[in-house]
């Protein structure tokens, strides 16, 4: 559980910094004003939803580390057998980065009121993931194609299980982009427009990062053991 | 990412905001029905966590019924029994008491606490209730389904939990861990809507130090959940595969009943770590937001400000944060290494310091206090005499060595249903009786109220006190039937009888509170706005129970903190969050 | 004013009730004398504070209750009272934790002369092994279990061939003599228990869990599974018979070793 524990230090390390600065250590009884500058005269509808996105994510992370967690500990267990890594996957993993580079120029094209560009960058980026669901799903048929499969050993369930839970999110991810594009044809970049778009691509990028973390992590986790070994030595 | 951090700035929105923004229900069907009236919601929670809560009532009367008088009711066996204890636990923990404490009270009282006109995504919020409501559902449907359901123990330890020797391995096991996963699916809906509520949609002037407490308890309860779930469903999510695609995340190579599985490799271990990853921020989860209510029952019964405020929000914020690094105080004989007791116990017993200061704070809350013994001021008094009891008696059970001759005992069966089961329910009651006028406009019955709480409280503490001592004396606990065991006395058989017996007495005043809910709801006096005389602003809304919108046109503007009472040389003996006057002190002698 | 009675009777009957109580621990018959002591220190310090803060809250309910005429003091903190309260209940902490974590020391480091006792668990039952004259446990694997060999030990190790592999009968140890249990489990979770012990651990399948204790009284003692492992759970019974070392001699000499077993031998 190191890798959570360490996950939750981070968070709390966040959440300690922000409740000090915002005056957990003032005396409230003693100030009769109403707090804080006058708001600004945007409505605050925007931070709302990132923030919402930003919780989510959070759980999503949190939901990751537990996954990475259980996978460090099964792995030190002596009768770990790590399954083949397929070529594939690289594949998939530069698929995944220009998809995620083309919701970065769909943001910018947003920002820019360019409609044809943020077209451009939306569909690009929902064809990439797209690509890449298709590239899992074939992985996993070369995967059990050469017999491993989900029941044969730990170290393949957890390989199935891992890609998964990210696959769904990508999944997820292309409801909500699907709905962005549906919004497309108003011919307008309205501000709930841009947001979505936000949303999307910070929604893309967190995949990518998970994705990068999780590919490191099966791919290469024998070659990292050295390092987790000695960071448990003490409890062996 | 820009705007993601909230700044202090874009915290407060403004005073008067368009009620265009708001959403407005059209027909019946969307106002009591598919709502997304954070305040509806939090009623539909909360009638549908008494409901199954009363589900699980039953199942500890049958359980009791067995336990002591063995062998009498012949349609209570092993297997039957197994069942009703699962049950029992999930439904207590998950359903009733973190749906009620978050879903209920959470979706009622934040949004009217921090002044907002409702929860920051409704729409999200409603699907929250279905998929609970979708959640319940599945679990009650393991009443019906062949083999019936699952008889794991709460804990659903693998390989147990998914093996023949336990009823249930058939579908029971299957729905309850679909229904978990979608408990947690739906709570992380409405968590999202508390969590950013509480941080973007607070009124002007709503700082966070001058929030309430049970604002703080149920804001970090709900961060904590968020972050403790995720474990759960993991360990849901891999249980499911075991059982039904024959992976082995948890199942090592076994023989049952001399048949050899085809499992292999797997760590039952494992599941127990992800289990109480969640399983003890839980416990936190549900006492957090009970410490926040309390402490303002407390505060306002007692008509003093609640002593030490921002040692109590540390505390609590402490308390979350510890409660993530404690979890295998749970697993001190379960096996794993054994240098791991060092720390926990370490960890265990610190987290005793903050809530003993929380404690200590509401006792001194009382001290030249004003205490009205109100109902509301009853349950609180009693929740600090359990809750007193059942810490400590955490204490025994933090201790690795203490914990050795004691784990698996009812010893420990009386610790958590002191601590987690009986403390939190009061402060559920206590919360009812209190914002019941809040909510319906009436007052709840006082003669019903009485004697609710008196059967409650001591039978309560009748049932579980005594109950320690049997675990003392080595009774394990999850036993179907002692039968004959030579160091337990005759004399441990009749308490058993006795504690079974209180059980039915205070489980059927249980109808009297349900009565006394509806009955009140057309006879009970009529409150006013703000019958307690409380400074929190759900009491200042404009009109009661609170229209659609909460505050009518304007927002309100908070100036002071939520415990200004009995502040010297003010006119009445207590001051509304929204009370612009003078600054204290100013009009008068302050000590 | 019914309240603050009531508070007062019950934290004076819950102490009455402590001393009253027929219901108490079982007579200790092992070396973990240590961790009795540790649960009375616990139960003084929790004691004490459970009745100071009992009766202090019942005394402000008396002594503060409404009355038309008081106004509530206005007091919002108190950093000296807190603070100091903060440290009294530290140093309460630690009279506890020192103790346990001392004892909890002892309990994890299994002294060299221990001599190992395998017990295992199966749905609904007890079996155990003992080391024969090698002094040593051979390997085992649930893989192994047959009719013939239901413990699962390895046909080939020659560890083994002089096991004492007791099946369904009780568990015979000789007194004053430290123990170190090795815990298996074949199916499920199991925990193996004996009350006057006070020791327990979980057995688990797949893996070898441990502890030690030294009995130090003769007689025989009631077996218990406190892990729950299914429908059996509670009719999951055995029996240890803890002797001198005379008559655990002359037990010893009457058992089967493993070779003596197997009937392809």
């Amino acid at each position: 559980m190191i890798v959570t524990l360490l996950f939750m230090l981070v968070l709390a390390a966040v959440a300690g910094w922000w409740l000090l600065k915002h005056g957990l250590g003032s005396r409230p009884w003693l100030e009769t004003d109403p707090a804080g500058p006058l708001p600004g005269p945007e409505p605050s509808l925007l931070p709302e939803a990132k923030l919402g996105l930003g919780v989510f994510l959070t759980v999503a992370a949190a939901l990751l580390a537990m996954l990475v967690s259980s996978y460090l500990m099964r792995m030190d267990m002596e009768d770990w057998r790590p399954l083949p890594w397929p070529r594939l996957l690289w594949f998939n993993t530069g698929v995944l980065v220009l998809s995620s580079v083309a919701l970065h120029g769909a943001v910018a094209a947003a920002r820019r009121e360019e409609m044809a560009g943020l077209r451009r960058g939306l569909l690009a980026g929902g064809a990439g993931a797209a690509v890449f669901l298709v590239g899992q799903l074939l992985a996993w048929r070369q995967l059990s194609a050469a017999g491993y499969r989900l029941s044969t050993n730990p170290a393949d369930a957890f390989f199935y299980l891992v890609t998964a839970v990210h696959g769904l999110h990508v999944l997820g991810g292309l409801v909500a982009l699907g709905r962005t594009v549906a919004r497309l044809p108003d011919g307008r970049v309205t501000q709930r427009l841009r947001l979505s778009v936000e949303l999307c691509a910070t929604y893309w990028h967190f995949l990518l990062l998970a994705w990068l973390v999780l590919f490191a992590l099966l791919a290469f986790s024998p070659s990292f053991l050295w390092l987790y070994e000695i960071c448990t030595a003490p409890l062996r | 990412m820009s705007g993601m951090a909230p700044g202090a700035d874009q915290a407060i929105p403004p005073a008067e905001t368009a009620e265009v923004e708001l959403y407005h229900p059209h027909s019946w069907l969307t106002k009591y029905v598919f709502s997304q009236d954070a305040k509806v919601i939090g009623i539909q929670y909360s009638l549908t966590a008494i409901a199954i809560g009363m589900v699980a009532l039953v199942l500890s009367w049958l359980m009791r019924l067995q336990l002591g008088f063995p062998g009498t009711f012949s349609f209570i066996d092993a297997n039957t029994y197994y069942q009703f204890i699962t049950m029992h636990g999930m439904i207590m923990v998950v359903y009733l008491l973190t749906a009620l404490f978050l879903g209920g009270f959470g979706n009622y009282l934040i949004p009217l606490m921090v002044g907002a006109r409702d929860m920051v995504f409704p729409y999200v919020n409603m699907l929250s209730y279905w998929i609970y409501l979708l959640a319940v559902l599945v679990l009650v449907a393991s009443f019906f389904v062949p083999g019936g359901p699952t008889g794991a123990g709460w804990t659903l330890y693998p390989p147990q939990a998914i093996l023949s020797g336990t009823p249930g391995q058939e579908w029971g096991i299957i729905l309850m861990l679909l229904s978990l996963a979608l408990f947690i699916i739906g709570f992380t809906m409405g968590g999202l809507n508390y969590a950013v509520t509480v941080l973007q949609a607070r009124a002007r002037g709503m700082t966070l130090m001058r929030m309430p407490l049970t604002v703080w308890g149920i804001f970090t309860a709900t961060v904590m959940a968020l972050l403790a779930f995720p474990a759960l469903f993991v360990g849901a999510v891999m249980m499911l595969f075991d059982r039904l695609l024959g992976t082995s995340f948890f199942m090592p190579t076994l023989v049952e009943m001399g048949q050899q599985l085809r499992y292999g490799g797997g760590s039952p271990i494992l599941f127990q770590h992800l289990f109480w990853f969640f399983g003890h921020p839980e416990v936190y989860i549900v006492a957090l937001p009970a410490f926040g209510i309390v402490s303002d029952l407390i505060s306002t019964h007692a008509r003093r400000n609640i002593f030490g405020y921002r040692m109590m929000v540390w505390a609590i914020v402490i308390i979350g944060a510890l409660s993530f690094v404690v979890w295998a105080h749970h697993m001190y004989v379960s096996g794993m290494h054994p240098y791991f007791g060092f720390f926990f116990a370490t960890t265990t017993l610190i987290i005793a310091i903050p809530t003993a200061i929380k404690v200590y704070n509401w006792v001194l809350t009382l001290w030249r206090g004003n205490i009205h013994l109100t109902l509301p001021m009853l349950f609180a008094l009693a929740f600090i005499v359990t809750f007193v009891n059942g810490g400590l008696t955490g204490l025994f059970l933090g201790n690795v060595v203490v914990d050795v001759p004691l784990s698996d005992t009812m010893f420990v069966v009386a610790h958590f249903h002191m601590v987690m089961g009986v403390a939190p329910i009061l402060v559920i009651f206590g919360g009812i009786y209190h914002w019941y006028p809040k909510i319906t406009g009436r007052m709840m019955n006082e003669a019903m109220g009485q004697f609710h709480f008196w059967v409650t409280f001591l039978g309560a503490y009748a049932i579980f006190f005594p109950m320690h001592y049997l675990g003392l004396l080595g009774i394990p606990r999850r036993y179907h039937e002692l039968g004959e065991m030579s160091f337990v006395p005759a004399s441990a058989h009749d308490l058993n009888a006795f504690i079974s017996i209180v059980a039915l007495v205070v489980g059927f005043a249980q109808l009297v509170f349900l009565f006394n809910l509806a009955w009140s709801l057309r006879h009970g006096r009529l409150a006013g706005g703000n019958p307690w005389n409380a400074t929190t602003l759900e009491w200042q809304t404009p009109e009661t129970p609170p229209g659609h919108g909460n505050w009518g046109k304007e927002l309100p503007v908070v100036y002071r903190w939520a415990y200004d009472y009995s502040v010297p040389g003010a006119e009445q003996d207590y001051l509304p969050q929204n009370h612009p006057g003078p600054a204290r002190g100013t009009a008068g002698t302050a000590a | 004013m019914a309240i603050a009675l009531i508070l007062v009777l019950v934290a004076v009957g819950s102490v009455v009730f402590h001393f009253l109580s027929p219901w108490w621990w079982t007579p200790i018959a092992s070396n973990w004398r240590y961790i009795d002591e540790t649960i009375l220190i616990t139960f003084w310090i929790t004691g004490v504070v459970f009745v100071a803060i009992i009766l202090f809250m019942a005394y402000c309910v008396y002594r503060f209750r409404h009355r038309p005429d008081r106004q509530a003091a206005y007091e919002p903190e108190n950093k000296r009272l807190e603070w100091w309260l903060t440290i009294a209940t530290a140093v309460g902490v630690v009279a506890m934790l020192a103790p346990g974590l001392f004892v909890w020391s002892q309990f994890v480091t299994v002294p060299a002369e221990a001599t190992e006792v395998e017990i295992v668990g199966q749905q609904w039952r007890w079996s155990y092994r003992l080391p024969g004259p090698d002094g040593r446990l051979g390997t085992s694997d649930v893989r192994n279990i047959s009719p013939d060999n239901p413990l699962g030990l390895n046909p080939n190790d020659p560890d083994g061939q002089d096991d004492v592999v007791v099946d369904g009968e009780d568990l015979h140890l000789p007194v004053d003599r430290p123990v170190k249990v090795l815990l298996r489990a074949v199916d499920v979770l199991h925990d193996f228990y004996v009350p006057e012990f006070r020791a327990k651990m979980d057995m688990i399948p797949g893996s070898v869990t441990y502890f030690w204790f030294t009995p130090t009284r003769t007689g025989t003692f009631e077996v218990l599974c406190a892990e729950l492992c299914g429908v059996g759970h509670s009719a999951m019974r055995g029996r240890v018979v803890i002797q001198t070392q005379a008559e655990y001699q002359a037990w010893l000499s009457g058992q089967r070793s493993f070779a003596q077993l197997e009937p392809a031998r």
